[in-house]
């Protein structure tokens, strides 16, 4: 099948979470897209945690979802328990979650792939990248077969040189039954793309039946479920409990007792694994004082027997996993589906990407997913997301798009990847961002989704129901803003300026909500436009300052910069800011503005430069 | 964009002094301490004053946006050259919402107006250099005097809070303890309250407020009590021949050279019996420790060992009666006294000019700025509480360094078992 050719707008390699993403966006963006992928099963495989969504991951859910993405969609789709994190505390950090039923997730991503027109499903391994010059034009199959395209996303996860260890033993695969793309990792390597080593873990999976669940305690899903899409209207399917046990001291000397088994203490890896998501072996040897960790047994589905033991992924040998399984409350007869594992696997330093998770130097390739240090099915949807949007962008011969630090997560994220790279998995934290009070999942769509019209990846049915929602918004604030209610009285029992505050304002306040319905001042928009107007309120003193800061930002990023070679030649710069300038290679003023240590004089003199080169 | 203040002069010295104030409110805020402002170009006298205080009578030149070297409204402000106008300007200026220059801003906000062609800003690099050795001065002082070794406490417990805050609002599903916020609010008050103290009792604010300290010591009936009369030209101090008259400390405020000055006439140092004199001399010892400076008085022209700091005057006085080298003054012909009164002006400058008061005032703002956000948030959510921390970070980051998510991060893994 040598002479057998193909030609597309957009090439995506791997279909996991980043890579339906990405081709889901440039699918929406009327491009013809090639999904290629090992396997069929492939598709919408959970490979970890049945669950979507949190702290930080369920505001990258709620971007996507706000540009008309899948992962929102297709978790509420599968939801079987939902859980909104931190709901005692503001929504600027409130997260959505939901536990998902694998089996009706995978359901639900086949269905959304069966209804993209412009997609072919390929099956195959990509054997390498068709280049030519500085640019890409598609990929060759292993049996030979090429595809063209203008824009090539890789999004290939672990399976980059991916080894799996349980114990002492090793073999080569990136997912549980998937075959590693050596061949791929050479050509990058040939490249001269830098490449790093990380590894991450999954738990034993557990036979449900064997569990006795009545001894255990349960957590529930909340009574009001809060929804990962914008769209999403009803609850799909029947909620489940998860159950709750922990380990006991017999647990740690049974661990204890076999550290020399565990791939992780035997020397065997030498992949820095993520802090946040420790081995069970890990937490007894760093925490030697903390005598239970809690365990929480998740279900992963309703017709499933499978038991996702969330908390103690490992890589000791199976009878030793067995063993410190059953020395656990409820789980003393428990039988193993199968035993987790460790994976180290290569990545692709970000750093030689750009914003738009283009490889810098050559025109249209694009990386997305854990390839580029990342953990976590959001994260790696979000950039699925990015990339897919801008190859499609490429192939349309269309300015590429980045998004900014102050409009999203997303931009937060793959900020700080292309300027930091990873040093372990990366994964989302809202302590990242530094417009944390801006940037909210209750906000996502009105951030995101007139960007997304923009650009041209939102379909009818969201736009009508964005604009909906925004008209109320609007005309609930305007409602609110001309109703004056008494000035609350001040804490400190000081008379108030004024003797009124607006509706609006008051709302913003410790126990405004209730005050403004108590003088019935509630405007008679929906439940989900006066939620919004609440929490905005909330922030809204905040808006305004990161507002300014943010345009402060916008002007300086217009000012690009020359190379850091020829930055570092201006007089005056300090020894140690030439380094820093030939480390961090700032592209605009505002990065270079970053760069610890960085004076205003520094910084004009960096623009002076700047304003030389551009009229040299 | 804010509006912004440097003196244009070096600092410390000089007859006169230049303060240049430039940015949107440039006009309004030099308004309200001159009264009306002469044309743009023109320049005016006018009495500053800062509410009911007299700054100083100054030579006012303004320019209106658009005609000016940064191309915002500017106003010069030519005063007379001694820092206490200058930091009294200074304080004034920032009470009316401007805010002190970094180095280069001004040419910076020139060249990005377009006022300035390329070879005119190479100056700049000098002006980075000299900057760069500034704040390596400031940096040595920092570490090795008493506000380092505050700035580290502070960075290690605010580095501490937002640990606290982040696993508190990032880890909400984690077995963690309970009471995260409150201890790092714990942490917070005692950051603000300690950067409220250091505040208040800065070496700079002490000097720009109270004055210049300076203690005449000396043994019993050196003349301490006639010179401090002499240059305060009015009997103060009970003067006599009997040694040992002067029991207690007494306290004299000078103008010299503009610079406000308060001199500290001490009880003469010997061993005494006397239990009233006894004591008056140990408030002379501890008066003396304390001062700016010290004139060291004596006959014969030497110092009191135990109480001689570098850069004290030693004086011989009654010069009519010893003749010889040296400082030496005489308070009953006046001789010497007006080369004492420029060696302390000297002296003076010398101090305030090595302490770097413009680094100072810029310190001083940002920690009065770090302290107001973390005292506005001290009552609200973690959200809130960890924006402030961020703010307050941001603020004092010249003198605890960058802390960043990652500094966190390191803190929150190391003590608490998190992930799944």
């Amino acid at each position: 099948m040598f002479h057998v050719k193909h030609e597309f707008d957009v090439i995506v390699v791997g279909a996991g979470h980043a890579g339906l993403e990405a081709a889901a966006a440039a699918v929406r963006l009327g491009r013809r897209v090639a999904l290629v992928t090992l396997s069929r099963d492939d598709l919408g495989a959970l490979s970890c945690n049945p669950a979507i969504g949190g702290v930080g991951k369920g505001h990258l859910v709620r971007e996507i979802d706000a540009l008309d993405g899948l992962m929102g969609r297709l978790g509420d789709a599968a939801a079987i328990q939902y859980r909104l994190l931190n709901a005692s505390k503001g929504p600027a950090v409130q997260g959505p979650r939901t536990q998902t039923d694998r089996a009706l997730y995978r359901q639900a991503v086949s269905g959304a792939v069966s209804a993209m027109s412009g997609l072919t499903l390929v099956e195959g391994e990509v054997s390498e990248l068709v280049l030519s010059g500085n640019g890409v034009q598609g990929v060759r199959l292993a049996d030979g077969t090429v595809l063209k395209a203008r824009g090539v996303v890789v999004a290939t996860g672990t399976f980059l040189g991916g080894v799996i260890h349980i114990g002492n033993d090793q073999r080569p695969a990136g997912r549980w039954g998937g075959a590693a793309a050596d061949r791929l990792r050479h050509q990058f390597a040939e490249l001269g793309l830098p490449k790093g080593r990380l590894k991450t873990g999954t738990p034993p999976r557990l036979d449900g039946r064997t569990i006795d669940w009545a001894a255990l305690p349960r957590q529930e899903g909340d009574a009001k479920p809060v929804y990962l899409s914008f769209l999403t209207e009803i609850t799909a399917n029947r909620q489940i409990a998860c159950g709750v046990t922990q380990t006991t001291e017999h647990t740690h000397d049974i661990i204890r007792e076999n550290l020399g088994r565990s791939a992780l203490y035997s020397g065997n890896i030498e992949g820095a694994g993520p802090r946040y998501c420790p081995s069970i072996e890990d937490k007894i040897v760093k925490f030697p004082d903390k005598s239970s960790h809690q365990v929480f047994l998740e279900p992963e589905g309703l017709d499933d027997t499978t038991v996702y033991p969330n908390g103690v992924s490992t890589s000791l040998p199976d009878e030793v996993q067995l063993a410190y399984l059953r020395s656990m409350p409820g789980l003393s007869s428990v039988e193993m589906v199968r035993p987790g594992y460790a994976v180290e696997y290569s990545f692709v330093d970000p750093r030689s990407l750009r914003r738009t998770l283009e490889v810098a130097g050559f025109d249209g390739l694009f990386f997305a997913g854990q390839i580029n240090g990342t953990t976590g099915y959001e994260e790696a949807a979000a950039q699925g997301l990015v990339a897919g949007l801008n190859a499609a962008l490429r192939a349309q011969g269309r300015p590429l798009f980045e998004f900014g630090r102050d409009q999203a997560y997303i931009g937060v994220m793959i900020d700080d990847l292309v300027s930091r790279g990873a040093t372990e998995p990366y994964r989302m934290f809202t302590s990242r961002a530094e417009y944390r009070l801006s940037l909210r999942a209750d906000n996502a769509d009105m951030r995101l989704t007139p960007l997304g019209l923009d650009l041209g990846c939102v379909t009818e049915a969201r736009r009508l129901s964005f604009e909906r929602k925004h008209d109320e918004m609007a005309r609930g604030r305007e409602a609110l803003r001309t109703t004056r209610l008494p000035a609350a009285e001040t804490e400190n029992g000081e008379t108030p300026t004024r003797p009124w505050t607006t509706a609006y304002e008051a709302l913003g306040q410790g126990d405004g909500v209730a005050r403004v319905a108590e003088h019935g001042a509630r405007p008679e928009i929906s439940q989900a436009a006066w939620e919004a107007l609440c929490a905005e309120a909330c922030y809204a003193p905040f808006a305004e300052r990161q507002k300014k800061e943010a345009e402060k930002l916008a002007v300086g990023r217009q000012v690009s910069l020359p190379p850091a070679e020829s930055l570092i030649e201006i007089p005056g710069l300090s020894i140690e800011l030439r380094h820093k300038i030939l480390a961090v290679r700032p592209a605009t003023l505002v990065d270079a503005e970053r760069i610890e240590g960085m004076t205003p004089a520094a910084l004009a003199l960096l623009l002076i430069q700047a304003r030389q080169k551009s009229a040299a | 964009m804010d509006t912004i203040f440097a003196e244009a002069t070096p600092p410390g010295k000089g007859g006169v002094s230049i303060v240049r104030l430039s940015g949107p409110q440039a006009r309004a805020i030099a308004a309200r301490l001159a009264g009306d402002l002469p044309a743009s170009h023109q320049a005016g006298t006018r009495r500053l004053r800062d509410g009911d205080d007299a700054i100083d009578e100054a030579l006012v030149l303004a320019f209106d946006a658009g005609r000016s070297f940064t191309g915002d409204e500017t106003v010069e402000f030519h005063l007379h050259g001694a820092p206490v106008v200058v930091s009294r300007l200074s304080a004034a200026l920032r009470k009316h919402g401007a805010r002190q220059a970094a180095a280069g801003e001004f040419t910076q906000r020139a060249f990005l107006a377009g006022r300035l062609d390329l070879t005119q800003v190479q100056g700049l690099s000098d002006l980075l250099a000299a900057e760069t050795e500034a704040q390596r001065r400031l940096a040595v002082q920092n570490a090795s005097g008493l506000l380092g070794k505050r700035a580290t406490e502070w960075r290690e417990a605010l580095s501490e809070a937002g640990a606290l805050l982040l696993a508190d609002i990032d880890f909400p599903d984690e077995d963690l303890e309970n009471g995260l916020i409150d201890a790092a609010l714990e942490r917070i008050v005692a950051v603000r309250e300690s950067i409220e103290a250091t505040l208040a009792g800065s070496a700079a604010a002490e000097i720009v407020r109270k004055g210049f300290q300076v203690a005449i010591v000396g043994p019993p009936n050196a003349g301490k009590s006639t010179l401090l009369n002499r240059l305060a030209g009015r009997d103060v101090a009970i003067v006599s021949e009997r040694p040992g008259t002067t029991r207690d400390v007494i306290e004299v405020r000078l103008d010299l050279n503009g610079a406000a000055v308060s001199l500290f006439d001490t009880a003469g140092l010997r061993d005494s019996d006397d239990v009233v004199e006894g004591e008056g001399i140990a408030r002379a010892r501890r008066t003396a420790e304390a001062a700016d400076l010290r004139i060291h008085l004596s006959e014969t022209g030497e110092a009191q060992a135990g109480l001689l700091c570098p850069g004290d005057l030693v004086v011989t006085s009654k010069a009519d009666l010893h003749p010889g080298d040296g400082l030496r003054v005489s308070a009953q012909t006046g001789a010497g006294l007006d080369a004492l009164v420029s060696e302390i002006g000297e002296r003076l400058a010398q101090r305030i000019a090595g302490a770097g008061v413009v680094a100072h005032e810029m310190q001083r703002d940002r920690l009065a700025r770090a302290a107001r956000h973390l005292r506005e948030a001290e009552r609200s959510g973690a959200e809130f509480l960890a924006e402030a921390l961020w703010q307050a970070i941001h603020e004092l980051e010249a003198l605890v360094g960058r802390v960043d998510i990652e500094d966190y991060l390191d803190l929150v893994f190391s003590r608490f078992c998190i992930g799944k």
